[in-house]
């Protein structure tokens, strides 16, 4: 079993409550703590009244868009004669994001009761939890949890004589960041390869065999039996306007204690950094943080007072994406970071469409050579402008997440590239 | 229809049905917005990025190929934001696309290099390496360059949608992402080169093809392809009198840009070195080249001998050659010799339909009608085989308007895929099968029947009996092999009363002469009039040809003018692009003799002025003149009385595949070197 | 299932792909586009401990691209490379979700967080004598 961090005192345990008791993830346990009460309190109300309570708890989809999630659950049709499926993408794969995997190892029917309600809300009976391929260990945990629900009655036919039939089931990927776009997902799901589709259609009116779906984050299913079990304004309450609830933050990088932490939406970054993450470590000063998964424009260490909601963030240029907080301290190459990332979406790149599969291919070799001392004035703004000839134009958000952190990287420290002209990087790190 | 919608582009205020895509929108309005991916017909992939435009009140550019037009949208495809996003995308297409133009099949017809030239830079700022891979051979036809194709998919999704093969698919991701062959390392298709075609860049080639010419040094000759009978047209690029490729790029004729094989490759048996130049005369076992005026005296003065002293001529005219020849043919034997004994080889009974349906008019399908059909059967063909312009008809039917096929064969055979339903009966119980789907067909809006050698005389009238039962509009296609095998019959190169019919003139043993016009009755028979004098008209030596006492060298449908009649009934004009030294068109032939013999048959061998005869004096040929001198196809009505010649004894269809062509096929060494077996593709 | 498959086989074969197809109802070619997709299937075999190593942003800021260096000289192999005994593959991968534990391993499907070179090695040589052992 792999370690991780400590809790901090500073957290607000929602989602994360049950992660200290023993046996977290086994039935017993989730019943003795409240769970699935949501589910009963749910069955006992319309659809109509569950997409409301999710609105007025101002939840936004956790994967990285930060999509409101009542209003996404309001775009299923409810007279379509087919089918309707509740997907749950657990294919996390934005560098810096590590959250999904601790609420389905250690509270994964929190997970299950939300895509269950999620169901009530959109008349669907069936659930697929997509989880990456490399979390197999998650895989066995899920199964083991989808066991034990259906052995006492929570899954399967007439769900505790409530008359609602649900099914649950794993499904594995196979190595591809691009299967978290939730369309590459459905393919991916469909057994094909993980190629985004046309949208529209949407996957609310067709998703997943062609059927309404909704597909989510794991943790913002994770949210939701806490949302109706207590209401959605004291959800919202926790956070910020428009901006509600706790969510799970993921810090990673030069800090004394990294981790995962479960704090308010609207939690100010550097008391994140200093107070529940411990400084940066050995003494060193910040110099810049990546506030959501590597997708996000970095924030200068100036830029870092900001509380951590979608529209502060939004408004600072950058995004609240994945909640992982990746923190650089001074002695951090900006243009290896660059290179790194930009490498990383070449690599996740489908091919599909020309500017990102051509874009993130010239812009790897660019920096790679730039890294490596054998840039040119030129290069510079080059690299920029092909960022921002990605931006925008290609057929999913792979490239914009490709270029968006690039231009940022290239606008708020050409100083650090202008240094790599001399032939070498200034920070030793070749 | 539903109203019409509103909409602005580039200023000009424009209107377009509900649903039409901006890129069509534009198209239709003079307006190009460049693409790659978008291809019509084909399923949607937004992903060359180039039809990006400017649309109000969007936040970013909107894909051109995917967007549907809406009222009051205010399109932009040439502000400077679009401007500089094609530039861009063509900037990062020209990154890893190697700049080998001037070595490149491509070159000079190439898309992308027209769109550069168009929209593109004056100058590439990329300095880094490469991405490469080794160029590979899928099969004698099929080449494939890595590093030169963009990756727009259209080769994957003709082959699989319209050729319904399924060839072809996508392997690897990002940069390296590749189209890559169904068996790994090669292919096993139909070879029909569609993909190559489609491909905008140099990316698929053909064996035939590559690296012989530059597009600009050929003259362009659109013709009707001389193999099957489903009239397709293809364009022949001809550079000095030799053919090196044909395709249909224009999507002029009835086939659209479709072709199989044969069409597209297998015209190299005009080249072969088997064909015959000169004259020959039999001079014991052995053949001797003699000139044209030699061979002309001899033939017209053993004929002229033979008519005077009241000797039997038995004739034999050809699914291949023209309206015209037929025609001429017919008359010439008729009324120069005659004499009875005329027939061709028939491969399906158009005879028995057209009787039962007794003049009714409008009964017979086009290749059009089974695109827009709402019902199709087949009955007793393996249609993507032997008809594989009819197939590709039928499957655009079912891709498009999710028309219903219904399937009556022997064995499995490729439209069972797309089947709405499919049952196996023998020769023979294909019409108690037909009892079986009549509930379902009657329910069907409309129907077209297809239907091959095995429904002979009666069986035809049953089955129009059966149709007329159903109580629903019933078209027919009547299956026949080759390209002019319809024409054949609606020239009446049948036999008069009581003259003998194609294996009568085979098996006599009286007649003393015998005249074969592009046809090999003596493929696997001998003659019986043993004594006859023989003349055959023919491109190679073929069975028939050692047979002779006198074989002419005759011009393929490649090298002449005239007229072929489809398998559909459509009539459409040959357009002569290939020279061959020492051969002549039948027609001038079969007119040289007659003049040699000092027959007067009152109409001179010209191809139109015979055309403007047939128009005159053959039922359903009053076709009008402007549709066919541009290019187009009309169809011959249905003759309202079948007179004897028409009828025939006997009627085998060969069942050519995708890969035989009669005789033909075996002087095409393209057909001859694609190894696979027909039907290897069934999948189950 | 192609990837429980490649655990049984260790790799993808032509047989695998050919099986794979016809329990599904698709041509090989469409099980082969797949493959060629993922980047955890793989058509060549793998050691029998697969070791990867995360580069990716916030392993690399933490000493992840040395881990991989490291590992890659200690076993003598290259990315994607494996050990003459078939024992030990490498290969440097993309974020496997250990970003806050960094720098992060994983042999076969199971993480290793707080991964030093020493404790890298400790993990190799422990492998090494079980296998000894048995």
């Amino acid at each position: 079993m792999p370690q991780f961090n400590e809790p901090s005192p500073l957290e607000v345990k929602i989602l994360t409550k049950r992660f200290q008791l023993p046996n977290s993830a086994s039935i017993d346990t989730y019943l003795a703590t409240d769970g699935y009460k949501a589910f009963l309190k749910a069955r006992e109300m319309t659809p109509e009244q569950i997409v409301e309570e999710v609105k007025v708890s101002t939840l936004r989809g956790r994967g990285g868009a930060g999509f409101p999630t009542g209003m996404k659950w309001s775009f299923v049709p409810r007279n379509s004669p087919k089918p309707k499926y509740v997907i749950c993408n657990a294919d996390e794969g934005e560098p810096g994001t590590c959250k999904d995997r601790l609420l389905m190892e250690f509270d994964p029917h929190q997970l299950i009761e939300g895509m269950m309600i999620a169901g009530l809300a959109v008349d669907a009976h069936k659930g697929y939890i997509y989880i990456r391929g490399e979390y197999r260990y998650l895989i066995e945990i899920m199964d083991k949890a989808i066991a034990e629900a259906y052995a006492r009655g929570w899954l399967g036919k007439n769900i505790q004589g409530t008359g609602f039939d649900f099914d649950c089931y794993t499904h594995t990927g196979a190595g591809s960041y691009e299967c978290g776009e939730e369309t590459a997902l459905l393919e991916s799901l469909e057994g094909k390869r993980g190629v985004p589709r046309l949208k529209p259609p949407f996957p609310a009116v067709s998703g997943a065999f062609q059927s309404p779906t909704i597909l989510n984050n794991v943790e913002t299913y994770a949210a939701v039996p806490a949302i109706i079990r207590d209401g959605g304004a004291a959800f919202a309450a926790l956070g910020t306007p428009k901006n509600g609830g706790t969510r799970l933050f993921c810090l990673s990088g030069h800090l004394n204690k990294p981790g995962v932490y479960e704090l308010p939406m609207g939690f100010n970054l550097l008391r994140m950094i200093n107070e529940v993450g411990g400084g940066v470590r050995n003494g060193k000063k910040l110099k810049a943080v990546i506030p959501g998964g590597s997708s996000c424009p970095v924030l200068r260490a100036d830029e870092c007072d900001i509380p951590m909601d979608y529209d502060s963030l939004a408004k600072a240029k950058s995004m609240a994406g994945s909640g992982g907080v990746i923190i650089l301290d001074e002695d951090t190459c900006m243009v290896r970071a660059a290179m790194r990332l930009m490498k990383f979406y070449q690599h996740e790149s489908c091919g599909w469409c020309v500017p990102c599969r051509e874009g993130t291919t010239w812009l790897k070799k660019i920096l790679v050579r730039f890294h490596d001392g054998r840039g040119e004035r030129q290069d510079i703004d080059m690299i920029g402008e092909l960022s921002k000839s990605i931006l925008g134009r290609t057929f999913c958000p792979l490239g914009d997440a490709a270029a968006m952190p690039t231009i940022a990287f290239v606008e708020k420290f050409r100083d650090e590239f202008e240094a790599h002209l001399n032939g070498k990087c200034p920070y030793g790190q070749h | 229809m539903a109203d019409l919608v509103t909409l602005t582009i580039d200023g000009r205020t424009v209107k377009a049905a509900p649903g039409t895509l901006v890129i069509d929108a534009a198209k239709q309005n003079g307006i190009e917005i460049p693409s790659f991916c978008y291809y019509e017909g084909l399923s949607l992939q937004a992903a060359c990025r180039m039809c990006l435009v400017e649309i109000e009140k969007a936040p970013k550019l909107m894909v051109g190929c995917t967007t549907p037009v809406a009222e009051g949208m205010v399109v932009r495809t040439d502000s400077p934001a679009v401007r500089t996003a094609r530039k861009m995308t063509l900037e990062f297409l020209l990154t890893n696309h190697p700049l080998d133009c001037p070595v490149c099949d491509k070159g000079g017809e190439c898309e992308l290099q027209d769109m550069v030239f168009r929209y593109g830079a004056g100058e590439s700022r990329f300095a880094e390496m490469k991405h490469h891979v080794d160029e590979k051979q899928w099969s004698p036809v099929v080449f494939y360059d890595g590093p030169r194709c963009i990756l727009c998919y259209r080769c994957v999704r003709v082959c699989n949608e319209g050729m319904g093969v399924g060839a072809l698919g996508i392997t690897n991701r990002g940069v390296t992402a590749e189209i890559a062959p169904n068996k790994g390392d090669h292919l096993e298709c139909d070879e029909c080169g569609a993909c190559i075609d489609i491909c905008p860049v140099g990316a698929l080639t053909s064996g035939t093809y590559r690296y012989k010419t530059r597009p600009w040094e050929m003259e362009y000759d659109a013709t009707i392809c001389g193999h099957c009978s489903n009239g397709c047209k293809t364009t022949l690029g001809v550079r000095n009198g030799q053919i090196i490729r044909a395709n249909n790029r224009d999507k002029s004729g009835v086939n659209g840009e479709f072709l199989c094989i044969k069409g597209r490759y297998g015209f190299d048996f005009v080249h072969s070195e088997e064909r015959l130049q000169s004259p020959l005369k039999r001079v014991g076992d052995k053949f001797e080249e003699i000139s044209w005026a030699e061979a002309l005296a001899t033939v017209a003065g053993k004929f002229k001998a033979i008519k005077e002293r009241g000797g039997k001529f038995g004739v034999i005219g050809s699914n291949q050659t023209t309206n015209e020849e037929n025609f001429y043919l017919r008359k010439f034997v008729r009324e120069g010799l005659g004499a009875p004994n005329i027939d061709h080889r028939r491969t399906g009974d158009v005879g028995a339909l057209l009787q039962a349906l007794g003049g009714k008019q409008g009964a017979l399908a086009t290749v059009g009608d089974l695109y827009l059909t709402k019902a199709a059967l087949v009955i007793g063909s393996d249609l993507s085989q032997q008809h594989p312009l009819l197939a590709y008809q039928l499957r655009a039917n079912k891709r498009h308007h999710n028309a219903h096929l219904y399937v009556v064969a022997p064995g499995a055979v490729r439209e069972d895929q797309y089947a709405f339903k499919s049952v196996r009966a023998a020769a023979g119980g294909e019409l108690a099968a037909l009892e079986g789907l009549r509930d379902s067909l009657k329910a069907e809006a409309d129907l077209t029947i297809l239907f091959g050698d095995s429904l002979q005389g009666e069986a035809v009238g049953k089955l129009v009996a059966f149709a007329d039962s159903l109580g629903i509009p019933v078209k027919y296609v009547p299956l026949v092999d080759y390209s002019n095998s319809r024409g054949a019959f609606d020239m009446g190169v049948g036999p008069a009363e009581g003259g003998l019919d194609y294996n009568g003139i085979v098996s006599a043993t009286d007649l003393d002469a015998v005249w074969v016009v592009g046809e090999n009755p003596l493929k696997d028979k001998a003659l019986g009039s043993t004594g006859a004098f023989v003349v055959v008209q023919d491109l190679f030596l073929t069975e028939t040809a050692k047979r002779a006492d006198i074989v002419l060298p005759s011009a393929s449908a490649y090298e002449k003018n005239g007229t072929v009649t489809s398998v559909t009934g459509e009539v459409q004009k040959l357009k002569s692009g290939a020279k061959v030294m020492g051969a002549k068109p039948d027609l001038e032939i079969i007119g040289l003799i007659g003049k040699e013999m000092g027959l007067n048959l009152g109409l001179i061998w010209k191809s139109d002025k015979v055309f403007e005869e047939i128009r005159k004096t053959v039922k359903g040929y009053d076709l009008p003149l402007p549709i066919l001198t541009t290019g187009g196809a009309a169809q011959a009505s249905a003759a309202e009385v079948m007179s004897s010649e028409q009828r025939a004894a006997s009627i085998q269809s060969s069942r050519d595949t995708l890969f035989t062509s009669g005789t033909l096929g075996r002087y095409s060494k393209m057909l001859q070197s694609v190894m696979e077996s027909p039907g290897g593709l069934y999948r189950g | 299932m192609l990837l429980y498959a490649q655990d049984e086989v260790g790799q993808v074969t032509e047989e695998l792909i050919a099986e794979v197809a016809s329990r599904c109802g698709v041509t090989p070619l469409q099980v082969d586009e797949v493959v060629g997709y993922y980047t955890m299937l793989h058509r060549k075999p793998l050691g029998k401990f697969h070791i990867q190593v995360c580069t990716n942003i916030a392993c690399m800021i933490t000493g992840g691209q040395e881990l991989y260096e490291h590992v890659c000289k200690k076993l003598g192999v290259g990315n994607r490379g494996i050990t003459e005994d078939g024992l030990f593959s490498v290969e440097e991968v993309e974020c496997m979700g250990s970003c806050s534990w960094a720098p992060a391993v994983q042999v076969n499907y199971d993480f290793h967080h707080y991964m030093t070179p020493e404790k890298l090695d400790a993990l190799i040589d422990a492998i090494r004598q079980t296998r000894k052992a048995q």
